[in-house]
């Protein structure tokens, strides 16, 4: 068991990778026909959410939506019904937005803006998944640990024994204290966990992974606002009293400058948690993607030879990128847990400065 | 626009499903990892605490044994020498009892030899004077015997005196 974990080092990882990449020039090759290639739009569709998953070729898998109008009651249906722009019940899809429409054929703003979408995108399948995976990975390492209590970690142990040592020992003691670290904890490690599993997932290139969830504003956000509310519900008197009300210094200047200051602090730091991870997830993805393109579009000026010969550089540049992105993945994982963790310290600190 | 505008729906899911997975896992995986982890520690700390605890104890009984082995050893020095001591006093008296006691039978022996030769002597004294006076009667008989030898005697006798 321990073997099969080794066996799945980054190194083999990353080498199953890069088959698979050298791979993807010829399939896109092989499906994109003499249609003319538009790298920029090619890169924002893969890095948006979609309502559809396209896996190979002429194989999507049409994913369902499910909205719920405030006018017309809950609906769920197949996207798949709103392929080549078709009206479904009087709702449509422009991009990747759900519209409402006349029965002529016109946006209906007033209605649109009752729709509340909460259908099964391609990101929610993956985070999803991730928590199923999640669920599983962990139970079973539950498991493990209840059955042969006070022995060596063994196979599933053995990879994430060492990850929660160092969210606990290295992220929350430091950071919280160790007085108060134990009650943040199943939020440090769902949090890290989560967004490593969604992180690598997305750098899996094919289906169900490559979905660019922790690139996505909205997943960042849920995130950085759980951060926010835990921060909000820990803090404590003495937290407020030196965030707004510093003492020593005069009122004036206070309440001027630092207390503003300082309230605009308390809003930033989730923001700059969710921009960070977005930004980077994102900007990897797109970079990735790019390489891929530069095939395309070298195909498209000078013919497939040159894009044939041109892909050896792109994937062996889009491999390094890959490796990075898999950094990126963990760095990010640990920015995003460290800093959670730093903002409940700071919160949670007893009396003890000035 | 669409990249950086939060959607909804991904919102909802991401609560939704990172919510199920916090509770699930808080009560499934974290808290019972986090409490072997602890447990497990503790059990490797307090295993090798009562292991230098033996240890210590092993040094001390080995020690102790040292002691004790030190002690056995002076213990039997000592009673050999006690015994060789009253060996050797006993040896000496002995001696010296037997000179005495051999002194004093040489000197019994000399004062019963003095005695017995005291006695021999008177003896031999008495012998000789029964012996002198058997032979002087003897002697006397004989000169006596016949009539002549009494008037040969009392001539002689006679005429030692000196008839002045």
């Amino acid at each position: 068991m321990t073997y099969k974990i080794r066996g799945l080092s980054i190194y083999s990882l990353a080498k199953t990778f890069l088959l698979l990449f050298a791979l993807f020039p010829i399939i896109a090759f092989a499906e994109g026909g003499e249609k003319k290639f538009d790298a920029g739009k090619m890169i924002v569709e893969h890095v948006s959410d979609a309502h559809s998953w396209h896996i190979a070729g002429n194989y999507t898998i049409h994913l369902p939506v499910i909205i719920y109008s405030t006018d017309k009651g809950f609906f769920l249906f197949s996207s798949a019904r709103f392929e080549d722009g078709v009206i479904y019940n009087g709702f449509k899809l422009n991009g990747q937005k759900i519209i409402a429409v006349h029965p002529d054929g016109s946006v209906n703003n007033e209605e649109t803006a009752k729709i509340w979408d909460i259908s099964l995108t391609k990101n929610a399948i993956s985070i999803l998944l991730a928590g199923i995976l999640m669920a599983l990975v962990f139970t079973a390492a539950a498991k493990g640990y209840a059955k042969r209590p006070n022995q060596a970690p063994k196979g599933i142990q053995s990879a994430i024994e060492p990850v929660i040592l160092f969210i606990r020992d290295d992220v929350a003691i430091p950071s919280i204290g160790k007085k108060k670290y134990e009650k943040y904890m199943p939020y440090l490690l769902t949090l890290f966990f989560f967004i490593i599993f969604l992180n690598l997932l997305g750098l899996i290139p094919i289906f169900p992974g490559g979905a660019n969830v922790t690139g996505n504003i909205g997943v960042t956000t849920t995130l950085a606002c759980f951060t926010f509310i835990i921060t909000m519900f820990s803090s404590n008197k003495s937290y407020w009293a030196h965030t707004l009300w510093m003492p020593g210094i005069h009122p004036v200047i206070k309440l001027l400058i630092l207390t503003p200051i300082e309230i605009l602090g308390i809003i930033l730091k989730p923001f700059t948690l969710l921009i960070r991870i977005f930004a980077n997830i994102l900007a990897g993805h797109i970079v990735a993607l790019s390489f891929f393109s530069l095939i395309f579009i070298f195909g498209t000026l000078w013919g497939k030879a040159v894009g044939y010969s041109v892909s050896v550089f792109s994937v062996a540049f889009a491999g390094g990128m890959l490796l990075l992105d898999i950094l990126v993945a963990l760095i990010q994982a640990y920015v995003f847990t460290l800093l959670s963790a730093l903002y409940f310290g700071t919160v949670t600190a007893e009396e003890e400065h000035h | 626009m669409d990249l950086i505008l939060p959607s909804f729906g991904l919102i909802f899911w991401m609560t939704l499903a990172f919510a199920i997975v916090f509770l699930l896992l808080r009560k499934m995986a974290w808290k019972p990892i986090l409490k072997s982890l602890t447990d497990r520690e503790n059990y490797i700390k307090d295993a090798l605490n009562s292991a230098e605890k033996a240890k210590e104890e092993m040094e001390k009984l080995q020690a102790g044994n040292e002691k004790i082995l030190l002690e056995a050893r002076n213990e039997r020095d000592n009673l050999l020498k006690e015994a060789r001591e009253t060996k050797d006093s006993i040896i000496a008296e002995a001696k010296v009892k037997a000179q005495k006691e051999a002194a004093k039978i040489i000197e019994s022996a000399r004062e019963t030899l003095q005695s017995e030769k005291t006695a021999a002597l008177n003896d031999l004294k008495n012998q000789v004077a029964m012996l002198s006076i058997e032979i002087a009667e003897k002697i006397i008989k004989a000169e006596l015997s016949t009539d002549e030898k009494q008037k040969t005697l009392v001539k002689n006798l006679l005429a030692e005196v000196n008839l002045n």
